[in-house]
């Protein structure tokens, strides 16, 4: 462990298991209503699929694989005639408002043109069709919804000062309620457009709405809208922020194809985060932010009860969804000690304000630095949690049994990425499944500690 | 290219994986870009499984696409070799490396060179094999691999053991009841006085491969997997098989009757004496079995004429199939099974024990047959489950692809004796519970759902109900409440009626009531 402040990177050889990146069809697919998501590939993803989402599956889903046979590798057979034959029955079926292609490594290796065959059938069968090359060789788990929603960047329409106005309107009538008294005569301030981008579920997105415009900060629009024809303008002048620490194309691409300003900030998970974010806002804004110390302070009350439980303990992130930076330096803030923080992948500059928050927290908290290893090695950081013995380990389904039947309390990470963790109204959601693994400790087993039939396995390590 | 929303057999590396991860000390190492090794996952959650799954990734990544894995996948295989030290790595090909074509062989034959562990590439082509061939090629590839080489070095000990004996190929994980099922048939053959020489893949060691010829006979319980290992066994250690599921009372019979020839042909020269299984299969099925009783008594009388949907893997779809129709007296519309390459037999299996036979790997084919048969009950996957669900019928799960949920804890064998119990309770509850539902209904009890539409297929019926119409079949008892929406629309239809009122309703009702 490190105890210097400056963050310190390590890279491992990337042997770790995560999800494959189409997996972000299952939530996607929900989040925005009117859409169709197909992807294109092998069985082996469509097994995956079938399988990671579970029993979403029999809830006649939006989505479906295209799915490849020996004629399509050996190029015997047409892409663009088999994926418009696919298409065409898509369209009768369910009719939806956009096709979105999830390219795979399949794709990739016989090297499809999807991007070259999409503007084609679109044309000739009249649904938008989105291409998003969410593969494995490429991207790791949450990373797809980036790919995903960078594509669509390209879609959202052009900001105008048309349609600047009419948001103003929009503003108005929401800001038009009586009592409201933070709203009054700032809205002149508001020049410019805020557009937010990841997706959340509605209740999430307008509760982070709600606390922007609290400080009189109106949200012009997401990405991705609950609807596809309902996508937020983007151009010169729109500022875009993110709300999740995986949408690293997402931003790149808005600032550099569609010219919007981006606003680094801090990801708003846990109390401290959301504060955070919203100053930075504020700042960008040119808004003195109101009331937000006490917000944050009320907040941390309210978590009293979990906070007891995890102070001074300490967590390992095998890593797997991006998610860990902003994770540990809540749990930091909440009293932990974080060992190490495995992450798939690290933008720095994405993650820039992210960084620098985790090194306050350190040093105001008095915790080390954690160590974090980019592109882990699942068996290394097996043998190192062997050897530190964390109180807790957020890890994948893969490792949380064996873990736990060795004695180590262990978090599955996946349900980060579903659990409502975002805003200050969610500050319990993050510590409620941290704590889980320490609440349900029963003293009745506790004469028989490690259940694993492989003894020999943790005293080789 | 080929619109999928569901599959019921997996890819073939799945079955290989299956295979590799079931023997002890047996290292799989997959040639799979990042994410593909969610096998891992599987096994974990649905088996609960408490060690770590000996499978790991040689990543393909970009790197690889552009320069080819060069020493990457040998480096993954030697580092394997010196932190785990297996005794066999199987390098496992996926859909990528058969798009790929890399010279996998060829890493093999370099990476055995160094390590300690046996190397072998497990033989078997994504294109032309789903899951479970692939898993009964991989089997016979590794057994093969040990036998050969137990002949080349001399070891191999071919006499036959001093008392009966016999192998269990194809008890495997995550298996469908497998582990049930396996103690169970080792609870058979004790009471037989058969001992059971090993079991394999699961828990098997490979050091004692050798020994296997050593066994009077094999027996494959499931046909999906083991059929191949039996017939290269037959072929070359001349060892007979017996690949009669005992499922059931009747195939538990006549299993025990094969175990019983078999045995003799050694049996007098060996011990001198003849086994006579006569008296015990009698007695099991009269009183420890209690299916047979269980099929005379008013319970199942009641059963009797009921119609039922059967779907699942070959082995469970037949032998369920036969249970109901010829130990329970029970109508079996249609019976059909996923596993295309062993239509044949499968149709040889239910031949006029059923109304119609399905082969195929579409579930809605499947599902769109259930809802216009409207049986009584279902015995499918878990697939079947949730067509079940969606149009009120009941439904056991009889087969994999499985859930978590069907891995108890408590014993729950679907073979032998004890099995017959287990598959009566599951099919007694299942139709049980249908009526239970519907009895309420005629009394109008505590139905509040509201009505569905039915019709599982993708062209829905475009046909409009007027509000009061619609609340209309909602007095009506719930288990006919399809069958009269149904009739009504395709009165609607015929009659070129555009909206269905209450009018209409009951004159469809009048027309199909004469």
């Amino acid at each position: 462990m490190k105890n210097s402040d400056i963050p310190t990177f390590e890279c491992e050889t990337g042997n770790y298991h995560t999800f494959c990146p189409i997996s972000c069809v299952a939530w996607l697919y929900q989040k925005i209503e009117d859409s169709f998501f197909l992807v294109v590939g092998t069985k082996t993803r469509g097994y995956f699929l079938q399988n990671a989402p579970g029993v979403m599956i029999f809830a006649e889903p939006r989505y479906a694989m295209a799915e490849s046979e020996e004629g399509d590798i050996s190029a015997q057979l047409n892409d663009q005639k088999e994926l418009e034959r696919i298409c065409l029955r898509v369209k009768s079926d369910r009719n939806p408002s956009v096709i979105i292609w999830i390219g795979t490594c399949t794709t990739e290796i016989i090297k499809m043109d999807l991007e070259g065959i999409a503007p084609k059938l679109e044309k000739q069968i009249g649904i938008p069709i989105v291409v998003a090359r969410a593969n494995g060789l490429d991207y790791a788990f949450t990373q797809g919804e980036d790919t995903v929603l960078a594509a669509m960047t390209h879609r959202c329409p052009d900001f105008t000062p048309r349609v600047m106005n009419q948001q103003k309107g929009d503003v108005a009538k929401l800001v038009a309620s009586p009592g409201d008294k933070f709203f009054d005569g700032k809205i002149g301030l508001n020049r410019c457009s805020l557009v937010l981008f990841g997706s959340l579920p509605s209740s999430v997105a307008s509760q982070l709405n709600l606390e922007l415009k609290r400080q009189s900060i109106s949200v012009s629009g997401w990405l991705p809208s609950q609807r596809y024809n309902e996508l937020p303008a983007l151009g010169e002048g729109v500022y875009v922020c993110g709300v999740n620490p995986f949408l690293s194309r997402t931003a790149t691409a808005s600032m550099r194809r569609r010219k919007c300003q981006l606003v680094g900030a801090p990801f708003p998970i846990g109390p401290d985060g959301t504060r955070a974010w919203i100053e930075k806002i504020c700042l960008v804004f040119n808004v003195k932010p109101n009331g937000l110390e006490e917000r944050e302070n009320q907040i941390w009350k309210t978590l009293t009860d979990y906070l007891e439980i995890i102070t001074g303990k300490s967590v390992s992130f095998m890593g797997d969804n991006l998610l860990e930076i902003s994770i540990a330096r809540f749990l930091i803030r909440c009293g932990m000690v974080v060992y190490e923080v495995g992450i798939p992948y690290m933008d720095r500059r994405y993650q820039a304000a992210e960084l620098l928050l985790l090194q306050q927290t350190c040093r105001k908290m008095r915790r080390p630095m954690p160590r974090i290893v980019e592109k882990p090695d699942n068996y290394s950081q097996v043998q190192r949690m062997h050897e530190l013995q964390p109180d807790l380990a957020i890890t994948g389904m893969a490792h949380a049994n064996p873990s736990e039947a060795r004695d180590i309390d262990t978090k599955w990470s996946v349900e980060f990425t579903f659990a409502q963790i975002h805003g200050s109204a969610n500050a319990r959601d993050a510590p409620e499944l941290v704590t889980r693994p320490l609440r349900r400790k029963g003293d009745s087993l506790s004469d028989c500690r490690s259940l694993s039939r492989q003894t020999l396995d943790v005293q080789q390590s | 290219m080929k619109l999928a929303y569901w599959m019921y057999a997996g890819p073939a590396h799945i079955g290989t994986l299956r295979v590799a991860s079931s023997f002890k000390n047996v290292h799989a190492i997959m040639h799979a870009p990042l994410g593909d090794d969610y096998f891992n996952v599987m096994r974990s959650t649905s088996e609960r499984e408490r060690d770590f799954t000996p499978v790991t990734a040689s990543v393909v990544d970009r790197h690889v696409l552009a320069r080819g894995s060069q020493e990457k996948v040998i480096n993954t295989i030697s580092r394997k070799d010196e932190e785990q030290h297996p005794d066999l790595i199987v390098l496992t090909p996926t859909c990528t490396s058969s798009i790929l074509q890399e010279d996998l062989q060829n890493f093999v034959d370099r990476a055995s060179l160094s390590s300690e562990s046996d190397v072998i590439l497990a033989d078997v082509n994504y294109h032309r094999v789903n899951e479970l061939q692939a898993a009964d090629r991989t089997l016979e590839q590794i057994i093969r691999f040990y036998l050969d080489r137990a002949r080349k070095r001399s070891i191999l000990d071919r006499s036959v053991t001093n008392t009966p004996s016999a192998n269990i190929i194809g008890i495997f994980t995550p298996g469908f009841h497998n582990q049930h099922d396996c103690r169970e048939l080792k609870r058979l053959f004790g009471e037989l006085g058969v001992a059971v020489n090993q079991v394999i893949p699961e828990g098997g060691y490979l050091k004692y491969l050798k020994d296997l010829p050593r066994a009077w006979f094999n027996i494959v319980p499931y046909r999906e997997v083991g059929l191949m290992t039996a017939t290269f066994l037959e072929k070359e250690y001349g060892m007979p098989y017996i690949s009669i599921t005992p499922m059931g009372i009747s195939n538990t019979a006549d299993f025990i009757a094969q175990i019983g020839k078999l045995v003799n042909v050694w049996a007098y020269a060996l011990l001198e004496k003849r086994l006579n299984y006569k008296l015990y299969v009698d007695n099991q099925t009269k009183f420890v079995s209690q299916a047979a009783w269980f099929s005379k008594s008013i319970d199942c009388q009641n059963l009797a004429g009921k119609e039922a949907a059967i779907f699942g893997d070959a082995t469970h779809a037949a032998s369920i199939t036969k249970i109901l129709v010829k130990e329970m007296g029970i109508r079996v519309s249609c019976s059909g099974t996923y596993c295309k390459h062993d239509a044949e037999r499968f149709n040889e299996q239910v031949q006029g024990l059923c109304g119609e036979v399905v082969v195929t790997e579409d579930h809605t084919e499947v599902g769109d047959t259930i809802a216009r048969i409207e049986p009584s009950a279902i015995f499918g996957t878990q697939m079947e489950r949730h067509i079940g669900k969606r149009i009120d019928i009941p439904c056991g799960v009889i087969s994999s692809p499985v859930h978590i949920q069907n891995f108890p804890l408590g014993y729950r064998p679907f073979l032998g004796y004890e099995g017959t119990n287990q598959i009566a309770d599951l099919i007694y509850n299942s139709f049980n519970l249908g009526m239970e539902d519907h009895s309420s209904d005629v009394f109008g009890g505590h139905d509040t759902k509201g009505i569905s539409t039915k019709s599982l297929s993708t062209d829905r019926s475009d046909i409009n109900w007027t509000p009061e119409a619609e609340s209309e079949p909602n007095r009506i008892p719930g288990f006919v409440r399809g069958k009269i929406k149904k009739n009504t629309e395709v009165f609607a239809k015929q009659n070129n009626i555009p909206e269905i009122t209450i009018d209409a309703m009951y004159a469809a009702k009048e027309k199909s009531n004469p």
